[in-house]
């Protein structure tokens, strides 16, 4: 089908709005590479100090270590869990599974600021409070349903003849898993994996209420260094931030399709 | 190892009922939920209604203070009305801005569509502090547009940053890529054959975009609307570095509840009130869908 040619005054209007949308995330690389002390626009003078101030900032390095270790749990745990159960919802023709998949990916429509002091204060009662295990709990249940949507729209794009094939030919349902399903899995669970691990490394207000002295997340530093000061340090580890969140943007692309994981 | 036990730990051939199996592969999402959700959220509005002492205590009775206090106080009052308004405009000017490129992705193909896509969805996945940062470059006194209006001859600039305007700007930012994707979600129904049948009768292009192309895409609309608001009225980080203290909306005060004054009855009030909010724009939304279609 022939599409529609489009017409000048909306490549402009598109042009600016897109100005718009990209101003704040392409301003901080210019920003990054400044000399001044103090953030301004534009800087009088460029240079490298910041990234290197960044990576002698042991408080900085060390949020970004529990950042990433925090995300490499969670990404491992939410698969294992996630798995399973969109194995469940999409293949067990299950009474009811679209209710049940519903209730697993509510907590996204929680407002995290609602969702984090819910958990603040169950935490709290049981000494979870600025502990990594708190944290991977609670990270949880918002990473749960990226990898829920994605694994499920896999799983219900795969052609069953092919394993209706190898039970014929007989394979047990366990060795038809792991031989036929989960390979032709695969795109999907990188697309999950990329998605979950950065959902929780940029995950800032529920780890804002549950980080503490003794253990803090890249994005809470971060958020509490903008609040007090306001100097270049934040953008040169937004530039790495930025790059992060293009590769994950790539994989998801490559392996599961933007359109089909964030267009329905 | 007694001969029961022998007999219970070796697998039986029969193979697992369906319901067990089920059991078994929803049971750990289902627990994660249960712990870290559903349990957190209830104990939350049971909290609600919980005697607030000093020094962070909890009363043992029930009571209803918290509601009747808030809902009577006017300070709470012009808060909820202020939140609101504000979510409104700024799911109003996200709309606005929001639009134009929805429309553009849609009629785009092939490898430059997908480039844009990038383009809109890695803001999303991009944190929000990373992006709230960004405005405060943009924003400052001595940031991006100042810097432009002082070269212009501009004798002070404008105060852009810790004000409401600030956090409006900031906001319809950080909104847009949800509103795009929503927007797009719903624009299926756009099919160029009925612009084209308007433009041949003789319609000129805004009254083609107004009679037919908004119609034809208002369930996005819809759609998008809600997201933006319900987004807006609960976010957090951007308001608060953006308004820099100075702006109060229900999420900032939620939190100031919580971890400054240390009032968790009142902070779980102010959350239930933000889910009544959540619930009456999704009746509003529903009641709008329908008198669409």
């Amino acid at each position: 089908m022939e599409e529609r040619p489009v017409s000048l005054s909306l490549k402009i209007t598109a042009f600016f709005m897109f100005a718009f949308l990209l101003a704040p995330v392409i301003l901080v690389l210019p920003i990054s590479f400044s000399a001044d002390n103090f953030m301004t626009f534009p800087p009088s003078g460029w240079s490298t100090r910041w990234y290197v101030e960044f990576f002698g900032d042991t408080h900085m390095i060390g949020a970004l270590g529990t950042s990433t270790l925090l995300a490499v749990a969670v990404t491992g745990l939410s698969l294992i869990i996630a798995m399973p159960a969109s194995y469940a919802l999409v293949r067990m023709r299950l009474p009811g599974a679209n209710v049940l998949l519903s209730f697993f990916t509510a907590p996204l429509l929680l407002p995290t600021i609602v969702l984090g002091l819910a958990i603040l204060i169950v935490f709290a009662g049981h000494n979870l409070l600025g502990t990594f295990t708190g944290l991977v709990i609670a990270h949880l249940v918002i990473v749960l349903p990226y990898a829920l949507r994605v694994l499920t729209t896999s799983l219900g794009g795969l052609p069953i003849p092919i394993e209706e094939a190898a039970s014929t030919l007989g394979g047990s349902p366990l060795v038809v898993f792991f031989r036929i399903t989960l390979p032709m899995m695969a795109p999907g669970i990188v697309a999950t994996c990329a998605l979950s691990f950065l959902v929780s490394f940029d995950e800032a207000v529920i780890s804002l209420f549950l980080t503490g002295p003794r253990i803090t997340t890249l994005p809470v530093a971060l958020y509490q260094h903008v609040e007090t000061q306001a100097d270049p340090l934040v953008a040169a580890i937004s530039v790495l931030l930025i790059l992060l969140t293009l590769a994950v943007v790539m994989i998801v692309d490559r392996t599961a399709g933007l359109t089909k994981t964030f267009v329905k | 190892m007694t001969a029961a036990a022998i007999m219970t730990a070796v697998p039986e051939k029969r193979p697992i009922s369906a319901g067990a199996l089920a059991t078994l592969l929803l049971g750990p999402i289902a627990i994660v939920n249960g712990v870290a959700f559903v349990l957190p959220v209830f104990n939350l509005l049971m909290l609600s209604f919980r005697e607030a002492l000093s020094g962070g205590g909890l009363g043992e009775a029930f009571t209803l203070e918290n509601w009747t206090g808030t809902v009577t106080d006017s300070y709470y009052l012009e808060l909820i009305g202020q939140s609101i308004s504000t979510s409104l405009f700024i799911t109003f000017l996200t709309l606005i801005c929001s639009y134009p490129i929805a429309l553009y992705l849609h009629r785009s193909q092939g490898a430059w569509r997908t480039f844009l896509l990038v383009l809109v969805i890695s803001p999303l996945l991009t944190s929000a502090v990373v992006r709230t940062y960004g405005w405060i470059a943009i924003l400052a006194d001595d940031g991006l547009i100042n810097s432009i209006l002082m070269y212009f001859g501009s004798e002070n600039g404008i105060r852009l940053l810790f004000n409401k305007t600030g956090v409006v700007i900031g906001l319809t930012e950080i909104l847009m890529p949800y509103m795009i994707l929503a927007l797009l979600a719903g624009f299926g129904r756009l099919d160029h054959r009925i612009e084209e049948a308007a433009e041949t009768l003789g319609a000129p292009p805004w009254k083609v975009f107004w009679r037919i192309i908004v119609p034809l895409t208002m369930p996005g609309i819809a759609l998008g609307c809600l997201l933006s608001f319900v987004l807006a009225i609960s976010s957090f980080i951007t308001p608060k570095l953006l308004g820099g203290g100075r702006v109060f909306l229900l999420a900032t005060e939620i939190y100031d509840q919580a971890i400054v004054t240390l009032n968790w009855p009142l902070a779980a009030t102010l959350s239930m009130i933000i889910l009544v909010v959540f619930g009456a724009a999704l009746v509003f939304y529903s009641r709008l869908l329908r008198a669409i279609s």
